[in-house]
Formats: C-alpha cells, structure tokens, sequence
C-alpha cells in the first residue's frame, strides 16, 4: 500500500512540503486552490491510515513505533529523526483535519498572489508536522522555524491595514523566544552522552531525556525553553501580539496560528520542558500556574469587553489556553490527559468559531459586535451551530471540551484546591462573555445588516457540520483518544519525578 | 639568546606599528604600519617555533613546524591585503585626489 | 418482561424526538410535530411505569447498568451508567407524566408559532425531557452532572424561545449563568470527591454492603462538610434558593408551559432530587444540613413574602415555586427526606397545574398577565377555574388536598427538630395560603377589568388544554393519600415505605426524631385551622378587587413590591465591576501596561541604536583607535580572571 508503514511521519511532512513547492508554479487561482485542498485531503488521507496502524498498547515504550530517522549531520549528532507516538499522533492528526476544512470553509475567499499564498499555507502545515513529529532537537528548532517563517509572510501580506506592524510584533516576539530556545537547546545538547561514535554529543531526544543537568543549571533553562512556548501559546504576560495579530490577518491564516499553532507551544512544553527540566518545573510550577490562571480570568474579564469579533475569538482562545496551560503544569496524570484532549477541542472548537465569524464577515460586512442584531431570524441554520459551538466553548457536558476541561479541572483540583476553585471560576465567566456575544449578534430583531445576509455556502455548511459533529462525538465518546496518549502521558511522567 | 628579546623586540615593533596607523593620515603609512604590525607577528611566531624545536619531542615539533607554516599564511595574505589596498587607494586617489584617510568617511552617506 | 432492560429507551426517545422534530421542523406539520413531541414522551412514560411496577415488587434490589466507560483515566473511571432504585423510578414517573400532560398542552398553547418556531419549540420540550431524565437517571455525579447542565441548556434556549425580544434573551442568559455559578459548586464537589475517595458513582459510595461513604462513621469530617456545602451550593442554583433565586421569576419570559415544566415541576428540583439521592453524604454532615434548612427557611419566607406584592400571574406563581422549594429544603435539612420527595411530588401536580391554568387564562386574555387588569374570569372558564381552585387548595395545605400531607409530614419533622423553626415555616405556610387566594379571586372573581376587546374575547381553552388541566387537577387532589400521616391510619403511609430502602443507611444512622401521634394531631389540627382562616380572609379581601390609587405605599411595600432590591445589588455589586474590569484591563491595564512594556522594549531597542549609531563617524582613524581599547581591555581582562 503505502510502502512500509515506518514511512507516515516523513509522509505527512513530505506531502505538504512537496506540494507547497509545487503550488508556487500554480499561477491560476482555481487549480490552486483546488490543489492546496487535494493536497490536504491526502495528508489527512495519510494520517487516517497511519491511525489505523496505530497499536499503542503493543509498544508502551516512547517512540518506539513509527520512527524513522536518517543520517543528517553525523559530525556533530543530530539525524532526520521523525517518529509518532500518542501524543504526536493526535496533534498531527489534527492539523491534517484542520487543514482541508480551512481550505474548504474559505474556498469562496479569493486573494492577490493565490500560488504563493497557498504555498505558503502547504509549506507551514509542513513545518507545523514537523514539529510534532521531530525526534530531534535540532530537527524539532528547524520546523519550529520552518512552521514560523511562512505564517510570518502570510500574516503581513494577506490582511488588515495595521497587519504589517502586528505581524512584526509577532514575528520578533516569537522569534526571540525561539532564539532563546536554541541558545538553551545548545547548552543541553553540550551536557548529553554520545549515542553515535562519530559525535561527541547528540542531539536525538533520548539524549536529552538523559542530560546530566544539575538543578541550577535546570533553572535557567527552563526559563530559555519556557519563553519561547509561552510565546506562542500565549501565556499571561506574553500574550498581547495575539488579539493584534488575530485581528489583523486573514482568516485561513488565523485558524492555524490559533488552531494549530498554539497547540505547538503547549506540545513544546510536555515533550521538552517537563521530562527534561523535572526539578526546575517542581520549583517554578507554582509561579507559572499563578500566571496561567491570572491569564484566565484576565482574558475572560477583557473577552467580556470586546466589540470585534476577531478580538473576541483571541481572547477567550487566551482564557482557554490559560486554563491549559495550568493544566500542563499541574503535571499529573489527569490533568495532561485533559491536556491531550483540550489541545484537540480547543483546535476543532476555536476552528469552528473562526469559520462562523468569517461566514458572518462575508455576509454582512462588519464584525463589530454592536453592529450585528438578530442574524437568527434570517440564517437559523447558521445560529445552531453557533449555539452548539458557543457551548461547546463553554465546555457544556456532551460537546467535547467537557470532558477535557473537567479532567484539567480535576488535575488542578487534584494539585491544589484553590487553583482549582479559580480555574473552575473560568467556566461561568466563559458562560458570561459566550452568551453575551450569541445573544447581541444572533438574537433579538433582524437590523439591515442581518436582512441583506445572503444564506451561508453549501461548503461552509459542510465543514461546520463536519466540526459539530466532531464536537458531539467526542463529547460523548471521548474514550478513542484517551486510549491514544494515555502511554504517552504515563511516559513523560515516568520520566518526571513528580507523579 | 634568550627568547625575551624577541618578545621585546615583536612588542615594540608591534606598538610602533600601532602608533603609526592611529596617528598617520596618510593611508600608505598606515598601510605600511599595518604590515609592521603583522610582521613583529610573525617575527614572534618564528621565534617561538625555534624555542619548541629545542624540545624536540613530537608534540613540540609538530607545533613548531604549524607555527613556521602559519607564518606563510601570514605573508601571503598580507600581500594579498597589499595588492588589494594599495589598488584601493590607488582607486580613492583617482577620485579625491587625496590620500588622507580622514577623508575617506564618504561611506558614511 | 424486564422493564430494567429497557430504561435506555426512556431517555433515548425524547432524544429522538428532539432529532426529528429539529431536523425536519420545515418538512413535518404542526400536528404531526406535536404528536412526535408527545408520543415519545409518552412511550417513555409507559415503560417508567413498568419499570416502576418492577421497583415496588417484593425484594426488588437497586440496578446499576452499565453501558461504556464515559472517561477511563489510570485508576479514575466514571463509567456511563444508569442507577435504578425507587428514588430514580418516582421521578421518571414525574417528569415523564407530567412532561407528557405539557407536552399536549403545548400543542394548543403554542399553536399560533410559526411553522419552524413549533418545531423548534418541541425540539427544546424534547431535549429537555432527556435532559432531565438523564439527572435522574445517572448512575454516578458525573452523569448527573450531565443532566444537571444539559437541563440548564433547555432552559436558557426556552426562556430566550422568542429570541427576537432581548429582555427574554437577558433572562435566559441570566438563568443560564446562575445555575452555573451553582454548577461550579457542583463540580467541585464531585473533584473532591474524586480525590477523596476516588470515584463518582452511586454505587461504590453508598452501597449497603460496603459503600465507600456507608462505611463511614465519623461525623462532620472537613472532607464530607466541603463536599456536602459545595454540592448544596449547586442545588442552591438549580433549585433557585437564596441567593441564587433571582433567575427564576425572570425565567418566566418563557412561554408558560415551559414554565410549568421546567421552572415548576421538574428541573428546579434537582437540587431536592441530588441531595436526596446523596442523603447518606448529608447525614453525615450535620452542619451542612443545618445550613440546608436555615436557607430553605429563609427562602421560604422571604420569596412568600414578595409574592404578597406580585401583580404578574406568572410571577407570583415564581415567588411560590422559589417558596415550595425552601420548603422542600427545609425538609431535607431536617431529615426528613422522604417528605421532601413527597412534597416535591405533590409541588409538582398542584403547580404544574398552577400554571397551565395561568397560562389558560393568559391564553384567553391574548398574552395579558397582569392580574389588576383581569377579574370575574370564573364565570367564563369553568373548567380553568375550577382546576386553579384545586391547586390553589392544594397548595395552601387544606385538608385533604395533597399539599396538605406533604407540607404536613415536613412541618412536623421541623418540630421534632425545633419548634422555633416549626413557628417559622408554619408563618411561611400562611403567606402561601394567602397569597394563593389572593391571586385567585383577583384572577377569577370581582368585576373584569380588563379592556372591552378583551373581554370578549374571553373563552375557555381547547380540550388539549383543558385535559391535562383535569388529569393534573385529580392527582393534585388525591395525590397525597399514598402518604398518609401514621395519626390517621396506621401503615397508611405508602410513600414513605415505597423510598424506604433509599433512606434506610440515614434513618438508622441518624435515629428517627418523631413526634408523639397526640403532638402531630395537635399540629395538624392548629396549622390547618389557622391556613383555613387566612385563605377565607385573603379571598374575601380581593374577592371584589380594585385598584386603589390613594394612598402611597409605606418603604416596606414598596421594598416588597420592588422584590427588596436584590437584582439591583446583584448588578451593582457583581455585573456591574464585572464589566468595569474588563474596560479596565483591556484599555489601560493591557494596552498600556503589558503591551506598554512589550512595545516599550522595542522602542528601546531603536533608541538604543539610534544613539549607538553616532558611534560609526566613517573616520578609519576612530575605528582603529577603538579596535585597539577593546583588544586592551580584553587583554587587561584576561590578566586578571587568569
């Protein structure tokens, strides 16, 4: 069939690697847009069939199945090494789902330049697969910025009028926690043992898994590796490109930067932070949990206030990611397991959110929430999945976030009552800011804009179908996914000291 | 002799070279000091190659002779870096008429 | 037959009527929508009858099924299960009986919705009924957690059903985010009890044998008190108590089936229901139970007292609700649950009917609900009249209409608790009686006063209505003879032995306080001589009702009739700075504090190099020189780390 199955993650960073280089030759907007969305739909063709091959129960230990790693740079210990393990399953997963959706949700939206834009597009899913593929610390820093470069340029090319100095914010903000990184990647690898004779040290994961590092040295580090996640994810004080960017970029662009990359962050910190800087998480943990849960109810206060929907969406995306993150931290098992499926909720959660904001961009032309009065009485359709999307954001039992919020919520609970009282607070403030957005743009009576609204496309209907009915299965069933990072998260927490 | 005098020595070749290209404006001095600087270096290199030759164990021999190659390096590059500054300043003459080099800021703008 | 087999049909059902009547409410007509809705409900009352019959056989033991594991995390597991016992059979037969009487009754009441609107309406009706029957039904919390929110969902969309009118929408938001408020309080709850004693379900907590709570003996442990307040504090929100009761009279936007249904009968009595079922948690834990009679007290009270004062139909029926329901917690904080249970089946007969009725009426005066502006409507609407006389009997507590067993049988266990609190809650009960008649001879008696058009219009409602009106009107008269108190006849109290088994661990742990058979007849006779003689003053006080425009109110009406500022203070004290904040942080905390210093790193950045800049003059001399200091301070270094 598809050659031997250790092939799937060089796949899954191959095919949109390939394709993206092919789509800048792709002059008619059309074809390549087609395409971009073919070329998605193989992707997630891939990664459905190398779930089908996953067998986590046969091989518990970490990496042990799906890997494949080549000779890069002997000389000094780094290798192509790409590998699959619960965890990686289900973030690749979810890029490759999020990415025919977004292409087929906008498929209406036309753009200047459309060969370099879904190029680009292609080449970020690249480095966005690599990054949750990459065995290699190195290799991991290589699609990190891979991932980055494309959404930069996607960013400030395609956007609002303010876009240029957003993204640019965003760019060296991003970039110097990156920076950051490498610096701290580079002392680690300095500390690690040779695997290879040609090398005297290495930068594959194990190796770094198994650093001598002495608890001041952890210290520092940490804080090198935390900034550059923190960044991205956006963690309390590190936050404030987000709601800038978000609100000025297009809407493809901004459903992976919200949906996929974010989820990059949050990865980042359990495969690299926790197993390898177990003593410096025991030590700062309390303080990061402070600043996360600060972010919650900050960002749930501010949701509250907005008036543009982009703003909106970014801000109670920062809530929902203040409240993941805490959860990482926590660090025990029930809470990364609700990790693992918050970081699949929240991407499908706040991807749906994002179609629905731009369907009612493109009907009626503004997003400003005072402008908008009573879209229900001329698109219901649309007003259902917005009430069964606003609730699941809301985290209402059987759509999805339920289930991995209460496992966070637990976890947090678990690790400290009080952090668990304040992260559970979250829930009625998101109920607040959620029903109060549903109710100024879908109720009450129909103004001009919502009468002018043209019905949403039969597409878009699709994807949106497609999204809630991922939202209920999960919320009913969520057993699937659980089952598939539970030997993952045992596994980094058989490397941490703290259980 | 003992190999202090050649340090002495290298040294003040090395600071009258200094001197002369912080002082002189004219670029041909400069130039000229520059190659004073790079020759005390080599004149340094030489003679420490000949104090490792008298230990006459591998590792010393084998330092020794990389010194005395370096020396090499040293002298063809500082001809290249000859030919190609003199060609500059032959170049800077064509244009300003000078070769002072508080005139050569105009890269500034 | 096992009927036990079958119990994933009673919820499954409505769900697919909710389905169906959703999907296709375009494609379906209005009647076959309204049979849907009802049929489903129907059948499902039909097999919770069976399974009842199954339940109150002879050494029948509780049933756990279990169909997958919900969430299977390490050692924590919360299974998706049902728990089947008399507590869960009892209300499958409220909510589904009750659910199906609304059900036909809405058919006629809502018929002048637009096509979508009618479906939409059944949907909700639907998904509300399998919400609830899934609180009931689960087998551990989180299950119940899922009726719990799900039933909180059904409500705000059904509140806001006329989503044009953004009153009603703020209503049903403000519904929504009371009950979670509570529900944050629920879920904490059951972390707790996850990391306690490591699991939710019914089943390893209070099972007989060896029950993870049963085993437990020590009394007021920090533990059981926390968990115990924290799951109060969510039935506080769900059953609309102090100071979480201001959601409910507003909930009352919704149309008035639903507010029969869910705001009367059956959601606000999940809290009664929770409780109940965690009994064997609560006895434990004196202290919360304390609490949970001195807030039912006082709510008790104080909604009886704004009700005095209410001229909106609907809300006065509200303030009662929230008043029956103080009772009902008082009940449970005394011990005596199965009297609660009690009351809460027999509350939700006579206040169902209350408001159908109501709703009969408003139906008739075309959506007025403003009693001041009706009267002499008895002559017009027999049957409506006559079935609200019922319920307003029943209500009241005069013999021998329901209320009267099931206010009786909490009464007397508060005065074998305490007889101040006895004294109290007999005060509660008069206010009952007499707002009750005061709303019935201002509605039914006197002069119309309403408007020329409206009078006549005036008529009795259709048969779908005026059935369930009936069928209602009986139960809430004869529904209280399966508890008859012990004084009257010996072993009479049918209700009370049917939920015994679900009591058992608490009353043998607890020890049974009772009053002596002379005391209780005492009582009896007392409270409902003096109910008797307040509801026959208050009739004839409004019996010819006219607004009186002399005279002004004193503070404390006018505090009463404004229901004591209460939803103002919220706003001033909790919406209010909530919103303040959010201004705050976002346009001077975020944008000039966070981004401030964001930016202001960059700026500084740029500043720096502008001025580090004037460092490249272009003179090769500077250069040279500079070259040299900083080889001699990397030499001078150098000397002095070695």
């Amino acid at each position: 069939m598809l050659g031997t199955y250790y092939t799937f993650p060089e796949l899954l960073i191959w095919i949109p690697f390939i394709t993206g280089l092919i789509a800048i030759f792709i002059k008619n907007g059309k074809s390549v847009k087609m395409f971009a969305l073919l070329s998605s739909i193989a992707t997630l063709v891939v990664s459905v069939i190398s779930l089908c091959y996953t067998n986590v129960g046969a091989h518990p230990e970490f990496f042990y199945y799906n890997n494949v790693s080549y000779v890069w740079m002997p000389y000094i210990g780094s290798s192509f090494s790409v590998g699959l393990d619960g965890m990686g399953f289900l973030l690749t997963f979810l890029t490759a789902f999020s990415y025919p959706l977004i292409f087929a949700a906008t498929y209406k939206s036309d753009y200047k330049n459309p060969n370099a834009f879904f190029a680009l597009m292609l080449l970020t899913q690249a480095g966005i697969m690599g990054v949750f593929v990459a065995t290699d610390a190195l290799l991991f820093y290589f699609f990190w910025e891979l991932a980055l470069i494309p959404i930069y340029f996607l960013c400030s090319r395609w956007g609002g009028e303010k876009r240029i100095a957003a993204t640019f914010k965003f760019f060296v903000y991003t970039f110097l926690g990156s920076l950051l990184m490498l610096v701290g990647i580079i002392f680690v690898y300095v500390h690690t043992a040779p695997v290879t004779p040609d090398a005297a040290h290495s930068f594959s994961i194990n190796a770094f898994y198994n650093a001598t590092l002495s608890s001041g040295q952890q210290d520092w580090l940490f804080w090198l590796f935390f900034i550059a996640f923190a960044v991205k994810i956006p963690i309390f004080p590190f936050h404030t490109w987000q709601p800038d960017v978000y609100e000025q970029s297009n809407y493809p662009s901004v459903m992976v930067l919200s949906g996929l990359m974010v989820k990059m962050g949050a990865f980042g910190i359990i495969r690299w932070i926790l197993p390898i800087f177990p003593a410096a998480v025991v030590k700062y943990q309390h303080l990061v949990m402070v600043l996360c849960i600060i972010g919650l109810i900050y960002a749930s206060c501010i949701a509250l206030y907005q008036n543009d929907l982009k703003r909106f969406v970014a801000w109670s995306s920062i809530a929902h990611l203040g409240l993941m993150s805490a959860a990482i931290f926590a660090a025990n098992n029930l809470s990364l397991q609700g990790v693992m499926l918050e970081m699949l909720n929240h991407g499908i959660n706040i991807l749906a959110l994002w179609i629905v904001v731009d369907i009612i961009e493109k009907k009626t032309g503004v997003r400003k929430i005072s402008e908008l009065s009573g879209l229900a009485g001329k698109s219901p359709a649309l007003a259902i999945f917005l009430v069964i999307i606003a609730f699941a954001n809301i985290a209402l039992p059987l759509s999805n976030s339920f289930v991995s919020e209460f496992l966070m919520l637990n976890g947090l609970f678990d690790f400290n009552i009080w952090f668990g009282v304040f992260g559970t607070l979250g829930i009625v403030l998101s109920a607040f800011y959620m029903l109060n957005m549903v109710q100024k743009t879908f109720f009450g009576k129909a103004n001009m804009l919502a009468e002018q609204a043209q019905k949403m496309s039969a597409g878009q209907g699709l994807v949106l179908f497609v999204l809630v009915i991922a939202i209920l299965f999960l919320g009913i069933y969520p057993e699937p996914v659980i089952h598939l990072t539970q030997s993952t998260v045992t596994d980094i927490l058989s490397r941490t000291s703290f259980k | 002799m003992e190999i202090k005098w050649y340090i002495f020595l290298s040294l003040a070749l090395f600071c009258i070279g200094i001197i002369g290209a912080l002082t002189r404006r004219n670029s041909i001095i400069v130039f000229m000091c520059i190659e004073l600087m790079l020759n005390s270096v080599n004149l340094l290199l030489v003679a420490f190659s000949k104090m490792h030759m008298a230990g006459m164990n591998a590792f010393s021999y084998s330092m020794a002779s990389s010194a005395q190659i370096f020396v090499f390096f040293i002298m063809i590059v500082a001809a290249a870096e000859v030919s190609v500054g003199l060609a500059i300043i032959v170049l800077l003459y064509r244009n300003t008429r000078s070769i002072d080099i508080n005139f050569l800021n105009r890269l500034k703008n | 037959m096992d009927a036990i087999q079958l119990i994933y049909l009673v919820p499954l059902l409505p769900l697919i009527g909710c389905l169906i009547n959703g999907l296709a409410r375009n494609a379906l007509s209005k009647t076959l929508v309204g049979i849907i809705g009802s049929a489903v409900v129907f059948v499902s009352f039909c097999i919770s009858v069976l399974i009842f019959i199954q339940v109150s056989k002879e050494g029948f033991v509780t049933q756990n099924i279990h169909y997958f594991d919900f969430i299977h995390v390490d050692k924590l597991v919360i299974p998706f299960e049902f728990q089947v016992d008399q507590l869960t059979s009892l209300f499958l037969l409220i909510i589904t009986g009750v659910g199906f009487l609304i059900h036909v009754y809405s058919i006629s009441y809502m018929k002048d919705e637009t096509q979508s609107g009618f479906g939409r309406y059944f949907s909700y009706l639907n998904l509300f009924v399998f919400s609830m029957l899934i609180l009931v039904l689960g087998g551990n919390y989180v299950i119940m957690y899922i009726g719990w929110e799900g039933v909180g969902l059904c409500s705000y969309l059904l509140i806001g059903f006329w989503f044009k009118d953004q009153a009603n929408n703020d209503a049903g938001k403000k519904a929504f985010i009371m009950n979670r408020i509570g529900d944050v309080g629920f879920l904490l709850a059951v972390f707790w009890m996850i990391s306690a004693f490591g699991t939710a379900s019914y089943a390893r907590l209070y099972n007989s044998e060896n029950g993870i709570i049963s085993s437990i003996t020590a009394i007021n442990s920090p533990a059981i008190v926390g968990i115990t307040l924290l799951l109060f504090v969510g039935a506080i929100g769900k059953s609309a108590q102090i100071p979480l009761y201001t959601w409910l009279p507003d909930a009352m936007a919704g149309p008035t089936p639903v507010s029969a249904l869910i705001h009367a009968a059956t959601m606000v009595t999940a809290g009664i229901y929770m409780i109940a079922r965690s009994n064997i948690l609560y006895s434990l834990a004196p202290v919360t139970l304390a609490g949970v009679a001195s807030i039912g007290l006082i709510t008790a009270i104080v909604a009886a007292i704004i009700a005095l004062k209410q001229n909106d139909i609907k809300k006065v029926l509200a303030y009662s609700t929230v008043s029956q329901l103080g009772y009902m917690f008082l009940g449970l904080g005394v011990g005596a649950y199965s009297a609660a249970v009690f009351h809460v089946m027999t509350h939700a007969f006579f206040k169902a009917l209350l408001f159908l009725a109501a709703g009969s009426v408003i139906h008739a005066m075309s959506g007025e609900q403003d009693m001041t502006k009706m009267g002499g409507l008895g002559k017009k609407m027999k049957i409506t009249y006559a079935t609200f006389f019922i319920a307003t009997l029943a209500i009241a507590g005069i013999p021998p209409f329901s209320g009267f067993f099931s206010k009786d049988e909490i009464l007397s266990a508060t005065f074998a608790q305490s007889p101040v609190l006895y004294v109290l809650a007999l005060g509660g009960a008069l206010l009952t009686a007499f707002y009750m008649f005061r709303a019935l001879a201002m509605t039914f008696k006197g002069k119309f006063r309403g408007t020329a058009e409206q009078e006549h219009h005036i008529h009795e409602s259709p048969a779908t209505m005026t059935v369930p009106l009936v069928v209602l009107a009986i139960l809430a008269a004869v529904g209280g003879f399966i508890g008859i108190p012990e004084v009257f006849v010996k072993n009479a109290n049918k209700f009370d032995e049917f939920l015994s088994p679900v009591f058992a661990h608490s009353t043998a742990f607890m020890g049974m306080r009772e009053v002596s058979h002379q005391t209780d007849l005492i009582l009896i006779i007392v409270s409902s001589v003096l109910v008797i003689i307040v509801s026959v003053w208050a009739y004839n006080k409004f019996k010819n009702y006219a607004p009186s425009t002399v005279g002004a109110d004193n503070a404390f009406v006018k505090a009463i009739k404004n229901k004591f500022y209460i939803d103002e203070a919220y706003y001033m004290l909790f919406v209010k700075p909530y919103r303040a904040l959010g201004a705050f942080l976002n346009n001077i905390f975020d944008k000039k504090g966070i981004d401030g210093i964001v930016n202001g790193v960059g700026r500084s950045v740029n500043y720096g190099s502008r001025q580090l800049r004037l460092l490249q003059s272009g003179q090769v001399g500077s250069y040279l020189l500079l070259m040299v200091i900083g080889l001699l301070i990397l030499f001078i270094i150098q000397l002095f780390t070695k």
